[in-house]
């Protein structure tokens, strides 16, 4: 994997830039790579010894399922929020 | 005989003579003053020492023991990084401000009296005040000015607790006063604002996006944290804060996601970040207690790491919203691997220091069996990953590219970031080092399998949904927007009662100015002047004369002006008043 590209600019300057995610390939591959990070996760928790203080906390996959909701839960809340409290940037001036 | 200096004075006599030294040996100057408040602080017994006694009080300046020494050990840590990263500005204001605000907070860690407690207070608050001045914009000097009247609001509350508090119990001295009574609601009130507690936590993120690119780190660590010290000295077990705790967990996420200006979604993180100290200290448990104080910790040195990677996007590309930046990672590569190092300790990844300090407060919520608080905690805990720990540096370093080019910042920024960094990652690996140092002996063990996977779950889920809901466009668009908190109602509120206060006020000197000094004094001057005319145009007005006519008599006939009366008429007529006025005080009354 080619992480640097040698590139000649405008002014033919040498630069050496760090071109990690801009090919589609490399984020195909970094999101593959999340994904079967995600099922890994989600086995292990089988072979896992939980001591649950709470009885919810032993269900298997409840801490995926409840981060997952809370995030989808927290970004719609915020969208809602939004239509309530924005304004223009020269609101205060 | 060093053990005579308190680490606080060498901050505040040390800011002095900045000013006068020049060059390289400035900056050897500014390092080596943290690092001789370190050599003191090792070296300072458990106890109380430094006492002054002034009229009936005795000032305390060192009350040393295990909960003010963690806090004087992290203050100095970030004084050091903080001054290291801003080696290379050229402005002494900002270098004399950071080192008193620094000096401030370690006078506010070991000071056992409420006297000079409230000194130290008040000179955290003017000297970060000067942090954002020093940033020399109209924004910054109008926030600057809103943030100091406010931190004056809250001083003056504390120190009318004060005054309470010494009228009812004698002393000046404190530890635990818990709540209960005026004096102490005061004085939680005025530590309260400090610690951002909704709803007086808006100067946090009104003011420190303003902030200088190095007075912010300072400002990140200091006032929160000191105020975090505070309330776990004087209000642990406070069920009220477990409550507050938790809404400052989850509120800020909200206003972070919508949040443009990258160092303004920090500042709602940190008020974040503190809700989690809040509930700790609320719950107030040997481990909760523990936990706060570890996560205070923790949180100053990756806040404190995220505000220098954020401050050095500024200080090098001059943008810090959202929207302006992004694609950074290819020519600040060593910038962006600071910053994800702080967004990952932020979010609380396994090796990363807030792991171990998070969960020992979410543990402690388990063990009392708060589930509510244990479910809103880890809520809260999935949300910062989103907010902090993916939004700052996805949108900044990656995300769509900006075009900008700016590459890493000097070596003295890049070093201070370096060591934030490592800070991070070595207390998160080995936890021991910082467990030994927390007030209560620690029994937790963070590192089992169990946690280390639940833990991934909550964050890689959650990084799932970021993942899908941007890919789909339901992620809400970064706009150029700002979104109300609860500083509109004094900064709307402020101008409503300057507009009343106009009205109302100049209302009253207008009708006034018109009354006596247009009205009332033109009258009678007209009438000592001219006074047979004045009486019949009088009189012709109470008889309806039309204006014509009077004018026509004011003008045509002026009995004074054909007067042949001698000037020594009016005087004798004087005279023959005052003697008679003379007559009747000095006989009659």
């Amino acid at each position: 994997m080619n992480l640097f590209c040698d590139q000649i600019e405008g002014q033919a300057e040498m630069k050496r830039e760090l071109k990690l995610f801009e090919k589609s390939e490399n984020v195909k591959r970094f999101l593959w790579f999340f994904y079967a990070f995600l099922v890994v996760l989600l086995i292990v928790d089988f072979f896992v010894h939980k001591h649950a203080a709470f009885p919810w906390e032993a269900t298997p996959a409840f801490f995926a399922a409840y981060g997952f909701s809370s995030c989808v839960l927290l970004i719609f809340m915020a969208k809602a929020l939004r239509i309530f409290i924005k304004r223009d940037e020269d609101y205060y001036d | 005989m060093i053990n005579s200096i308190p680490p606080a004075a060498i901050f505040i006599v040390g800011a002095l003579f900045v000013p006068l030294i020049r060059g390289r040996l400035k900056s050897a100057y500014m390092l080596v003053l943290p690092v001789l408040a370190f050599a003191i602080l090792v070296k300072m017994p458990e106890g109380k020492y430094w006492v002054v006694r002034i009229l009936d009080y005795d000032l305390i300046f060192g009350r040393v023991d295990r909960l003010s020494m963690v806090f004087g050990y992290i203050f100095t840590f970030i004084s050091l990084l903080g001054i290291l990263f801003a080696l290379k500005v050229t402005d002494d204001l900002q270098h004399v401000s950071a080192l008193m605000y620094a000096g401030g907070a370690l006078g506010v860690a070991f000071s056992g009296d409420l006297v000079s407690l409230y000194v130290f207070w008040e000179l955290l608050a003017i000297s970060s005040t000067f942090l954002i001045l020093a940033r020399r914009t109209k924004a910054s000097q109008l926030a600057a000015f809103r943030y100091i009247l406010v931190h004056v609001f809250g001083g003056l509350c504390l120190l009318a607790g004060i005054m309470f508090y010494i009228h009812d119990s004698g002393t000046a001295e404190f530890a635990n006063i818990g709540l209960g009574g005026t004096a102490s609601w005061l004085i939680f009130l005025g530590i309260a604002l400090n610690a951002a507690i909704p709803p007086l936590h808006p100067w946090l993120q009104d003011a420190y996006p303003e902030a200088t690119v190095t007075g912010a780190v300072f400002m990140c660590a200091l006032t929160t944290k000191s105020a975090v010290y505070l309330m776990a000295r004087t209000f642990p077990g406070t069920e009220l804060l477990i409550w507050l705790g938790a809404l400052m967990t989850v509120v800020p996420l909200l206003y972070g996601i919508l949040e443009n200006d990258v160092r303004r979604v920090l500042a709602y993180i940190i008020i974040n970040q503190v809700g989690f100290m809040m509930v700790g200290i609320g719950i107030g448990t040997e481990l909760a207690i523990n936990g706060a104080v570890a996560h205070a910790f923790c949180d100053i040195l990756y806040v404190g790491l995220l505000f220098m990677a954020t401050g050095s996007v500024l200080h090098m590309t001059g943008k810090i919203r959202c929207t302006d930046l992004g694609g950074l990672y290819k020519t600040m590569p060593l910038t962006c691997l600071f910053c994800m190092i702080g967004a990952a300790s932020i979010s609380g990844f396994p090796f990363f220091n807030d792991f171990i300090s998070k969960s020992m407060i979410v543990s402690a919520a388990a063990h009392e069996k708060l589930s509510v608080i244990w479910l809103i905690l880890q809520f809260a805990s999935a949300g910062v990953f989103l907010h902090a720990g993916i939004k700052v540096p996805f949108f900044t370093f990656f995300g769509q590219d900006s075009g900008i080019r700016a590459k890493d910042p000097p070596l003295n920024m890049l070093l201070a970031m370096g060591g934030a960094a490592l800070l991070c990652v070595v207390t998160g690996v080995f936890p021991g080092a910082l467990y030994d140092i927390l007030p209560y002996p620690v029994h937790f063990v963070p590192y089992s399998a169990a946690h280390v996977v639940n833990e991934l779950q909550l964050l890689m889920f959650g990084g799932l949904a970021f993942v899908l809901l941007i890919r789909t466009g339901h992620y809400p668009e970064q706009v150029r927007a700002i979104n109300l908190d609860t500083d509109w109602f004094y900064r709307k509120g402020g101008r409503l009662f300057y507009y009343v206060m106009d009205k109302v006020l100049n209302g009253v000197n207008v009708v006034a100015d018109r009354a006596i000094a247009q009205g009332i004094s033109v009258w009678v001057g007209r009438l000592s002047r001219r006074p047979l005319t004045s009486l019949v145009s009088l009189y012709m007005k109470a008889m309806g004369k039309d204006r014509v006519a009077m004018e026509e008599f004011e003008q045509e006939t002026s009995p004074e002006a054909t007067s042949l009366m001698a000037m020594g008429v009016p005087v004798f007529v004087s005279l023959v008043f005052v003697f008679s006025l003379f007559v009747v005080f000095a006989f009659l009354g």
